[in-house]
C-alpha cells in the first residue's frame, strides 16, 4: 500500500484533468463514471492504508516526492505523512466523497455544466486529500487554499447569477483573511523551530518545551485564525450560510462533511502545540461554544431548508472546537466523523426534497412530504435523530464525549453546551416536522411533480443513514464499552495527553451526564412534536408581525449588515476617496505642479512642451556615447 | 562570448527588421526573438552543467583613459533576468500579431532594440556601461508609447520620460561620485565601485543610497513616486505596457540588488527601514487604488505597483528568503503581468471597452478564455501551486524575519489582491452577457499561442520552482556573504 500513497490524490487529479479538458466530448455517463471511479479508487487505497497503519510499529510513515521550495534553511519537501489521523480523514473524504459523487450523478443530471461540475468536485477531492496528507504545514496550506478555490468555483457554479458570484467572492475573501493568519503562523513556526515546518521535526521539539511559552501561544493563535476562516467560526463565519448558493451536493461535501472540518484537522494535528498553550486552548474553547450557541440560535428561525442546515453546521463546528479547546482531541475528531455522516445525509436529504419540490427551498411551502418521499423521509429522520444526540445514534456518543470533557474542564461550558444541544434538537425537529409532517403548502404544480428521487440519490442516502445510525459505536464511552477510535488515534495524541493529564471523570458522573443528555433530548423532541404537530404551529410567514427579538434573530442579528457597514463600505469608500483626492490631486498634483513651476520659470523649457524633448534627450545621450567612442579610437 | 551575443543579436535583428516591409517585420522579429531565447537557454544549460566556471565574462577597455570598461558577465541573478527578458519578448511580439500597426517594421525593430538594452542592463558589470544601457532602454519605449499609444499619449509619455530621466540623472551623479572615490586609477568597474562606496562614512553612503534609490524607485515604481505609471501603462500600446511592466520595472528591482545594497551598507542600515516602510505602504496603498479602479487595464497597473512593493520590501530585508523570494517573484510577476495585460487587450479588442461596469458575461460566450484568464488571475493572487505563491511566501517570510508587523501589513495584499481581482473577474466574465459582450468571440489560435504557454508556466513554476531557485541561490549567498550589511 505504501507505494500507492501517491495515487490517492493523483487519481482525482487525473479525473479532474480528463473531465475538465474533454468534458465536452465525453458523454454524461462517461464523465460521471470517470469522476466517481477515481474517488472510489482513492477510497480503496485509503482503506488499505487504514488497516495497515495500525499494525506498523511507529504508526506512521512518510513518503517523499520532491523538494518543492528551498531557500537557505527553509526546506519544504513535497511529502506525505500517513498516520492514524490522516488515515481517518482519508476515509471520510474519499468515502463520503464517493457517495456524494454518486448522488450528484442523479442530482446534476439535467444541468448543462455536468462535466464541469464533476471536474470541480474531483479537483476539490484532490486538494482536500493534499490537505490531510501533507507532512508539513506548507503542504497543508496548499490543500487549504486549494479547497478554498474549489469552494469558490462551486459556490459560483451557476455563474450567471450575480448573487451566487458574490457569495463565492465572499467565501474566498473571508477565507483569505484566515489564510493570512495561517501563513504568518507557519512562518513563525519556521523561525521558532530552527527552520523546520515538518510535523515530525516540530512536534518532536515541542514535546520537550514547557507550557506557557508566549511564542507558542502566538503560533497557535495565528493558526487558529486560519481555522476560524475555513471552519466558519465567529467572527469569520458569515460566508458559510451564503455558500449555500452552490448546488446541494457541494453543500454536503464541502460545506458540511469535509472542507469546513479542515480547521479541526489543523488544530488536532497541532495538538501538542495547543497543549503547550493554555491561553490558546481557552480561546479555542470559548470561540467554539460562543459560535455553537450563536449559530444555533439563528438556526431556530431560518426558513430556508439549506440555511437551517448551514447554521447547524456552523454550530456543530463550534462544538468540535469546544472539544479541542477542552482537550477532547479524540472527541472532536470523533464528532468530525459522525457529523460527516449525519450532516452529509441531511444535506443530501434536503437536496432530495428540493429536487422533488422543483427547486423550492422554503420549508413553509413544504409539509406532508413523508408520503411522497418515503426513503428521504426515513433517512432524514435518522439524520435528525443523530444530530440531536438521540441515545445510541452516532451523534449521541461523539457529542457526549465533548460535553463530558467540557464538564470536567468547566461546568459553565458544559451547561452552555447542553443549552446548545437543546436548541439543536429543537430547530432540527422544527425543520423535520414542518417539512415532512402536516399538510402540503406548496403550489398545485409542485404537488403534482412530487416524486421520490432516483436510485443514484437514494442509495447514498441509505448508506449514510446506516452510518449515522451505527457510526457512534466505534467510540463507546468507557462505562459502556471500548473506544476503538481512541485506541486507533492514541499515537497521534499521546504526547499532548501527557501534557494535559488529568484524572478521568468518575463513572457515576459519566452516567449522570449521559442520562441527563438523553432525557433532555427526548423531552425537547416531545416538546417540538407538541408544538409543531399536535398544535400545528408553522413558522411565521413573510410580513407577519413578529417580536423585535425574533426579528433580530431571523435577520441573523444583522451581522452581514454590520460587516458591510464596518468593512466593505469603508474599504470601497476610502479607496475611492483616496484615489480621487489623495492620489490624483495630492501625489500626482505635486508632480504636475513641480513640472509647471519649472516650466514657468524657464523660458527654454517652455519649448519642451511641444513634445520634442524626447529628441533632445535622445540626441544628448547619443552624443555622449559618440564622444566616448571618438575618444577611444 | 555568449553574453555579448545576447546583446548583439537583438541589435542586429532590430536593424534587419527595420529593413523589411509590411507583414514580414513581425514574423522576422518573432523568429529573431525565439533565436535569442535559444541563446539564453543555451547559456542556462551551460550554467546548469558547470555553475562554477560559467560567468560568461567579457572584459574589454572601452574608454581606457577614463577607466570605462565594456565588462559584461552573468551570475545566476543576471541570468535569471536575461531568461525572463528573452522569454517574454517572443510573447510580447506574438501578442501584437493581430494588430496592424502603421510602420510595423519600426515598431518591431524598437522592441528588439529595447531587448538589447534590457539584456545590457542585466549583464553590465561596469557602472558607466550600466548607465548607458539603462538610458538606452528608455529610448525605444519612449517612441513606442509616443507613436503607437492611445489617447493623450503626448502629455503622458512626456511625463514618463522626464520623470524617469530625472531619477537616472541622480544615479549618474552617484556613479560619478563613486568613480572619483575608487582607489588608484579611477574605474567604473563594479567591484571597485563597491569598495569605494563601502569605504565611505555613513553620511556619504546615505547620499549615495538616496541618489541610487531614487532612480530605481521611480522605475519600479514605489509610492509616492508612482504617478507616472498608471497613465503610461494605460496609454501605451499593449506591447509597450508589457515591456514596461514585464521587464523594464525589473531594472529597478535588479538595480536594488546589484547596484544599491552592496554599495552602501551604512546607508541601508540607516535608511533601509524607511524604504521598507515605503514599500509596504506601496503594497497596501496600490491595492486600495486597484480596488477603486473602473478601467481594467488601469487596475492591473495598480496591482503591479502592489506586487513590486512587496518585492522591494523583500529585497531590502537582505536575507536569503527575502532576496530569493524577490528574484523568483520578479520572474513570476513578469509572466503573470504580461498575461494579464494581454487579457485586458483581448477584452478591450473584443468589446471595445475596458470599463468593468460595462462588461460581464464573457464566460458564457468564451469558456476557454474564461479558464485561461482564471489561471492567470490565480497566479496573480498567489494561490499555492501557482508561480505567484512561491515568491510571495518567501517574501513574506523574509519580511517577517526583518519585522513581524511589516510582514503582517504586507500580507494584507493576500486579502486585498483577492478582493480586486475576484471583483473584476466577476464584473468582466461572470453574470449575463450584455450588448457589448454578447458578440465577444472565443479566442483563437493566435491568442492561445500566448496564453496557453503562460498558463503552463504559471502552474509548472508553481509546482516545481526548483530550477529557478537553484539558479539564483549561489549568487544570492555569495552576495550576502561577500558584501554583508554590517
Amino acid at each position: 500500500m505504501k507505494d500507492l500513497v501517491g495515487l490517492i490524490p493523483l487519481l482525482p487529479l487525473l479525473g479532474w484533468f480528463i473531465t475538465g479538458l474533454f468534458g465536452k466530448k465525453l458523454s454524461r455517463t462517461a464523465a460521471g463514471l470517470i469522476a466517481c471511479s477515481t474517488v472510489l479508487g482513492s477510497f480503496a487505497i485509503s482503506l488499505g492504508l487504514f488497516f495497515e497503519v495500525e499494525h506498523l510499529e511507529t504508526h506512521r510513515f512518510t513518503v517523499d516526492f520532491f523538494s518543492w521550495i528551498s531557500a537557505g534553511t527553509l526546506q519544504v519537501p513535497f511529502s506525505f505523512l500517513i498516520d492514524p489521523l490522516s488515515c481517518l480523514f482519508l476515509l471520510i473524504i474519499t468515502g463520503i466523497g464517493f457517495l456524494i459523487h454518486v448522488y450528484s450523478f442523479g442530482y446534476m443530471h439535467d444541468d448543462d455544466g455536468f462535466a464541469r461540475f464533476f471536474s470541480y468536485l474531483n479537483l476539490f477531492v484532490f486538494f482536500m486529500l493534499l490537505l490531510v496528507l501533507g507532512s508539513n504545514y506548507l503542504i497543508m496550506f496548499v490543500g487549504w487554499e486549494g479547497v478554498g478555490l474549489c469552494s469558490y468555483l462551486l459556490i459560483g457554479f451557476w455563474f450567471k447569477n450575480t448573487a451566487y458570484n458574490k457569495a463565492a467572492n465572499k467565501a474566498f475573501i473571508m477565507n483569505r483573511i484566515g489564510d493570512l493568519g495561517f501563513l504568518l503562523g507557519i512562518i513563525l513556526i519556521f523561525l521558532t523551530f530552527d527552520g523546520n515546518i515538518g510535523y515530525a521535526e516540530v512536534f518532536d521539539k515541542a514535546k520537550y518545551m514547557s507550557s506557557g511559552d508566549g511564542t507558542i501561544t502566538a503560533i497557535t493563535l495565528l493558526l487558529f485564525i486560519g481555522a476560524m476562516g475555513k471552519s466558519a467560526q465567529i467572527p469569520l463565519y458569515t460566508w458559510l450560510p451564503d455558500a449555500m448558493a452552490g448546488p446541494t451536493p457541494v453543500s454536503a461535501l464541502i460545506h458540511a462533511a469535509t472542507m469546513v472540518t479542515a480547521g479541526i484537522y489543523m488544530v488536532a494535528r497541532s495538538n501538542i502545540l495547543y497543549a503547550l498553550s493554555p491561553v490558546a486552548m481557552e480561546v479555542v474553547a470559548i470561540t467554539g461554544i460562543v459560535t455553537a450557541l450563536f449559530a444555533a440560535s439563528i438556526g431556530l428561525l431560518q426558513n430556508d431548508i439549506k440555511k437551517v442546515l448551514a447554521y447547524s453546521t456552523v454550530s456543530q463546528l463550534g462544538y468540535m472546537f469546544l472539544g479541542l479547546g477542552v482537550g477532547a482531541f479524540t472527541g472532536a475528531v470523533f464528532h468530525v466523523m459522525t457529523h460527516a455522516f449525519f450532516k452529509a445525509l441531511l444535506f443530501l436529504g434536503a437536496g432530495s426534497v428540493i429536487h422533488a419540490m422543483s427547486g423550492e427551498q422554503d420549508i413553509r411551502k413544504m409539509g406532508g412530504l413523508k408520503k411522497a418521499l418515503p426513503i428521504t423521509y426515513m433517512t432524514f429522520l435518522i439524520g435528525t435523530l443523530a444530530i440531536a444526540g438521540f441515545p445510541l445514534f452516532s451523534g449521541f456518543f461523539s457529542k457526549d464525549e465533548i460535553l463530558a470533557h467540557a464538564f470536567d474542564h468547566n461546568k459553565v461550558l458544559w451547561f452552555l453546551g447542553m443549552l446548545g444541544a437543546v436548541m439543536t434538537t429543537f430547530y432540527m425537529f422544527r425543520l423535520f416536522f414542518v417539512t415532512f409532517w402536516g399538510k402540503f403548502n406548496g403550489t398545485k404544480e409542485q404537488q403534482y411533480h412530487l416524486h421520490e428521487s432516483p436510485k443514484s440519490m437514494t442509495i447514498p442516502l441509505m448508506v449514510l443513514a446506516v452510518l449515522s445510525l451505527v457510526g457512534g459505536f466505534v467510540g463507546l464511552p468507557e462505562i459502556i464499552g471500548t473506544h476503538r477510535l481512541e485506541e486507533f488515534l492514541a499515537p497521534v495524541f499521546a504526547d499532548s495527553k501527557m501534557k494535559l493529564f488529568h484524572a478521568p471523570l468518575s463513572h457515576d458522573t459519566e452516567w449522570t451526564l449521559l442520562i441527563t443528555a438523553s432525557i433532555v433530548c427526548v423531552v425537547v423532541i416531545a416538546f417540538a412534536y407538541q408544538y409543531f404537530v399536535v398544535k400545528g404551529r408553522r413558522p411565521a410567514e413573510e410580513g407577519e408581525e413578529i417580536s423585535p427579538l425574533a426579528k433580530t434573530v431571523s435577520n441573523k442579528y444583522y451581522i452581514d449588515e454590520l460587516y458591510e457597514a464596518l468593512f466593505t463600505k469603508p474599504l470601497n469608500w476610502l479607496s475611492d476617496k483616496f484615489y480621487k483626492i489623495f492620489e490624483l490631486q495630492v501625489v500626482d498634483g505635486i508632480v504636475n505642479e513641480t513640472g509647471k513651476l519649472v516650466n514657468t520659470l524657464s523660458g527654454v523649457l517652455r519649448l519642451l512642451q511641444t513634445g520634442r524633448i524626447g529628441f533632445y534627450l535622445f540626441a544628448m545621450v547619443l552624443s555622449i556615447i559618440l564622444i566616448l567612442f571618438v575618444t577611444t579610437f | 562570448m555568449i553574453t555579448a551575443l545576447l546583446i548583439g543579436w537583438p541589435l542586429v535583428a532590430a536593424l534587419l527588421v527595420l529593413m523589411t516591409k509590411g507583414a514580414a517585420a513581425k514574423k522576422l522579429a518573432l523568429v529573431a526573438s525565439v533565436i535569442e531565447l535559444g541563446i539564453a537557454v543555451a547559456a542556462y544549460v551551460q550554467f546548469r552543467h558547470n555553475p562554477a566556471s560559467a560567468f560568461f565574462t567579457m572584459d574589454h577597455y572601452w574608454v581606457s583613459s577614463m577607466g570605462i570598461k565594456f565588462k559584461i558577465a552573468m551570475d545566476g541573478i543576471s541570468l535569471l533576468l536575461v531568461l525572463l527578458t528573452t522569454l517574454l519578448v517572443p510573447f510580447i511580439i506574438l501578442s501584437s500579431f493581430k494588430n496592424e500597426y502603421k510602420n510595423a517594421p519600426a515598431f518591431y525593430s524598437l522592441i528588439l532594440f529595447m531587448q538589447m538594452a534590457l539584456v545590457g542592463v542585466f549583464v553590465a558589470m561596469d557602472g558607466f556601461l550600466f548607465y548607458v544601457f539603462w538610458e538606452l532602454a528608455l529610448i525605444p519605449i519612449y517612441f513606442i508609447c509616443l507613436l503607437w499609444g492611445g489617447e493623450n499619449r503626448g502629455k503622458i509619455t512626456f511625463k514618463f520620460f522626464v520623470y524617469t530621466l530625472l531619477g537616472s540623472l541622480f544615479m549618474l551623479v552617484a556613479l560619478i561620485y563613486l568613480y572619483q572615490h575608487t582607489a588608484g586609477k579611477h574605474t567604473f568597474e563594479i567591484s571597485a565601485l563597491y569598495e569605494a562606496g563601502r569605504s565611505m562614512d555613513a553620511a556619504h553612503q546615505a547620499w549615495i543610497f538616496w541618489a541610487m534609490f531614487l532612480a530605481f524607485a521611480i522605475k519600479m515604481p514605489v509610492f509616492p513616486l508612482h504617478t507616472w505609471q498608471p497613465d503610461t501603462y494605460t496609454t501605451a500600446p499593449t506591447a509597450g505596457t508589457m515591456l514596461l511592466s514585464g521587464i523594464m520595472l525589473k531594472m529597478g528591482t535588479y538595480g536594488l540588488i546589484r547596484w544599491l545594497l552592496p554599495l552602501a551598507p551604512l546607508g541601508v542600515a540607516e535608511w533601509g527601514h524607511t524604504v521598507v516602510a515605503l514599500s509596504v505602504i506601496s503594497v497596501i496603498y496600490a491595492s486600495c487604488m486597484a480596488i477603486a479602479q473602473k478601467d481594467f487595464k488601469r487596475l492591473i497597473a495598480y496591482s503591479s505597483i502592489a506586487h513590486v512593493g512587496l518585492i522591494s520590501a523583500g529585497i531590502f530585508t537582505y536575507n536569503i528568503q527575502g532576496l530569493q523570494g524577490g528574484l523568483i517573484q520578479m520572474f513570476s510577476h513578469g509572466i503573470n503581468v504580461v498575461g494579464l495585460f494581454f487579457i485586458a487587450e483581448i477584452i478591450s479588442g473584443g468589446t471595445g471597452t475596458r470599463e468593468i461596469a460595462k462588461l460581464g458575461g464573457i464566460r458564457n460566450v468564451a469558456p476557454r478564455f474564461a479558464v485561461l484568464f482564471l489561471v492567470v488571475l490565480l497566479g496573480s493572487v498567489a494561490l499555492p501551486l501557482t508561480n505567484g505563491f512561491v515568491g510571495e511566501f518567501l517574501l513574506i517570510n523574509g519580511l517577517y524575519q526583518y519585522n513581524a508587523w511589516f510582514a503582517a501589513f504586507a500580507g494584507l495584499s493576500v486579502i486585498l489582491g483577492a478582493v480586486y481581482m475576484l471583483r473584476s473577474y466577476q464584473g468582466v466574465m461572470l453574470g449575463e452577457t450584455n450588448s457589448l459582450t454578447a458578440s465577444f468571440k472565443e479566442i483563437g489560435f493566435a491568442e492561445k499561442a500566448v496564453l496557453v504557454p503562460i498558463v503552463i508556466l504559471i502552474v509548472v513554476l508553481g509546482v516545481y520552482p526548483k530550477p529557478l531557485l537553484e539558479l539564483t541561490e549561489p549568487a544570492v549567498k555569495a552576495l550576502i556573504e561577500t558584501y554583508p550589511l554590517k
